[in-house]
């Protein structure tokens, strides 16, 4: 398995404040990467930094490189950068399914890229929505509006509306924070089956999932990358005291 | 922990006094309007029949009907909102999703607002200048429908832009996340969610538009004209100006009382339907976004 994604030396400044400090870090394909540490460290700004969502925010700079599939996402066309973020999806915190119908949230990613082949939509609704396993609690009422869901469903909305145009990355953020912990042990059981096909990065606070679910686990502490290794070296043997103090509950 | 209990009962005596406050003048604007409403509808309601409505005025507009002013007060409102709506709801776009924040933008919003409080004969002077006189228009549908557009055009620029305010970021993050851009998510999330909103602003500039005279003083309006227009390049009657004109000048002031008031009668009735139609629209669009 070769390094899907890969960071070297990136800093993140957001005017004055200082978020990411020289991180250098590979994801390898079909993973699942977790990003822990306390709040405020950089994680979810770590996370955007692979579909250039950072770009949005005004007065952020960034140095270093960002590759994906070996190429420097930073240094694409701008009107490139619509055809990278179809290729490396994101999940929120919070569900944030539109106010549309179940299926026209999945179909959306579809019909931007200009697809209009209303059979190829409808395949390929039903197609991610059973791949987030949701198709069988939603095949009678596609034509429903998405908020009738429970959260649980609708994150796993979001997740299919994720899959639909096929990236090769998914980036989570959080994405069963907000949920309870039986719509959680769903999600994670998706993450589990994704990741034969996708590249995962998920941030997490929750140490337990981080280890069921992950391959590598990379531990951000003030800005910093303190320590990246399999997910099993840093449960059970971290070489940081940082790292250690972290999972074991004893800070953050 | 304990509370002493003379400071509860105080404060809930507070709580009761401002509620019975705000409640007493709720129910008194809600009166002062019905109030209102009721001494025009006595006084009006005699005199509206349906030869009221599409007779033209005979007898120096003291009998007769006030049909060509209805159909002048329509052509004038579409006219505003043709040209109102869509620049406005352009200007709001552009202002909260496509200006960045900083000098230029807080210019724009600052002059919007400024707009909205300049005093409408000022309008009527300037729509004269400008639309009658420059641009050769001569008095005119077109012309009046301009000034009463531009009157128009800070309420909605000012809507549509809290309406845009008002969604939910999570919604565009999650379309750029899908590689949506930003013309794509605008068109198909933003303005979706927006709309009841946007709606109501063209509510307010509608109402505001059709009861205004000053504007279309000297833009517009016809004292009497004895065929309806023809073309946007002929003037109209209108409502609001045919009550001023006969409630203030002519000779036979008293005699054209009753069809001062029947005409104000039919001027509220005209925008409380407008009123109740958009509103309208607007739960059914609001419905619709949520189910769609
Ligand atoms: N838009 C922004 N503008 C300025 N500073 C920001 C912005 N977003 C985040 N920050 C700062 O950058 C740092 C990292 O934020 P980030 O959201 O990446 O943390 P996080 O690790 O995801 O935290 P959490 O676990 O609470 O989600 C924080 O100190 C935060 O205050
Ligand atoms: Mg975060």
């Amino acid at each position: 398995m070769g390094n899907k994604l890969e960071t070297i030396d990136v800093n993140l400044y957001y005017g004055d404040f200082h978020a990411l400090k020289g991180i250098s870090m590979f994801i390898s394909e079909n993973s699942v990467t977790a990003l822990i540490g306390p709040s405020g460290c950089g994680k979810s700004t770590y996370l955007r930094l692979f579909n250039r969502m950072n770009d949005l925010i005004p007065n952020t700079r960034i140095e270093g490189q960002v590759l994906l599939d070996g190429e420097d996402i930073y240094q694409i066309k701008p009107s490139k950068i619509d055809h990278l973020r179809r290729n490396v999806g994101m999940v929120f915190q919070k569900p944030n399914p539109f106010p549309k119908s179940i299926f026209e949230n999945v179909a959306y990613g579809l019909r931007v890229n200009g697809i209009t082949d209303k059979s190829f939509i409808g395949a390929q609704v039903e197609k991610t929505l059973r791949q987030a396993v949701l198709w069988e609690e939603v095949k009678d009422k596609l034509k429903k509006s998405a908020f009738e869901l429970s959260g649980g469903q609708q994150q796993r909305l979001c997740i299919a509306r994720a899959l639909a145009i096929e990236p090769s990355v998914i980036l989570m953020d959080e994405p069963a924070s907000s949920l309870d912990p039986i719509s959680t042990g769903k999600i994670e059981d998706l993450i589990f089956e994704l990741k034969n096909l996708y590249t995962i990065i998920v941030v997490t606070h929750n140490m337990q999932q981080a280890g069921r679910v992950s391959d590598y686990t990379g531990f951000f502490y003030l800005g910093n990358l303190i320590e990246f290794d399999k997910t099993k070296k840093i449960f059970t043997n971290p070489s940081k005291p940082e790292t250690e103090n972290y999972i074991t509950g004893r800070f953050g | 922990m304990t509370f002493p209990e003379s400071n509860l009962r105080r404060k809930k005596l507070g709580q009761a006094l401002m509620f019975g406050l705000a409640r007493a003048i709720s129910y008194g604007i809600v009166a002062i309007l019905l109030l209102i409403l009721f001494f025009i509808v006595k006084q009006g309601i005699g005199v509206v029949n349906w030869r009221f409505l599409t007779a033209m005025p005979e007898n120096g507009m003291t009998q007769g009907g006030i049909f060509p002013a209805i159909v002048g007060t329509l052509y004038l409102v579409a006219g505003s909102m043709l040209f109102a709506f869509p620049v406005g709801v352009m200007a709001g776009i552009y202002v909260n999703e496509y200006a960045k924040e900083g000098p230029v933008k807080r210019f724009v919003k600052m002059m919007t607002n400024n707009l909205a409080g300049v005093p409408s004969i000022i309008f009527g002077l300037f729509g004269m200048a400008l639309f009658v006189n420059e641009l050769n228009f001569g008095a005119s549908i077109l012309a009046g429908s301009l000034t009463l557009g531009l009157l128009a055009l800070p309420i909605v620029i000012r809507t549509t832009e809290e309406a845009l305010k008002s969604v939910d970021d999570t919604f565009r993050q999650a379309s750029y996340a899908l590689g949506g851009s930003k013309l794509y998510t605008v068109r198909k999330v933003v303005l979706p969610i927006a709309l009841p909103n946007i709606l109501t602003g063209l509510i307010l500039a509608v109402g505001r538009v059709s009861g205004e005279t000053a504007p279309i003083l000297f833009t517009v309006a016809a004292y009497f004209l004895p065929k309806l227009p023809g073309s946007v390049f002929d003037q109209c009657m209108a409502l609001p100006y045919h009550l001023y004109v006969i409630s203030t000048s002519g000779t036979q002031i008293e005699a054209s009382r009753p069809m001062a008031y029947g005409t104000a009668f039919v001027l509220v009735v005209i925008v409380l339907i407008v009123n109740i139609l958009a509103t309208l629209l607007r739960n059914y669009f609001g419905k619709k976004v949520k189910m769609n």
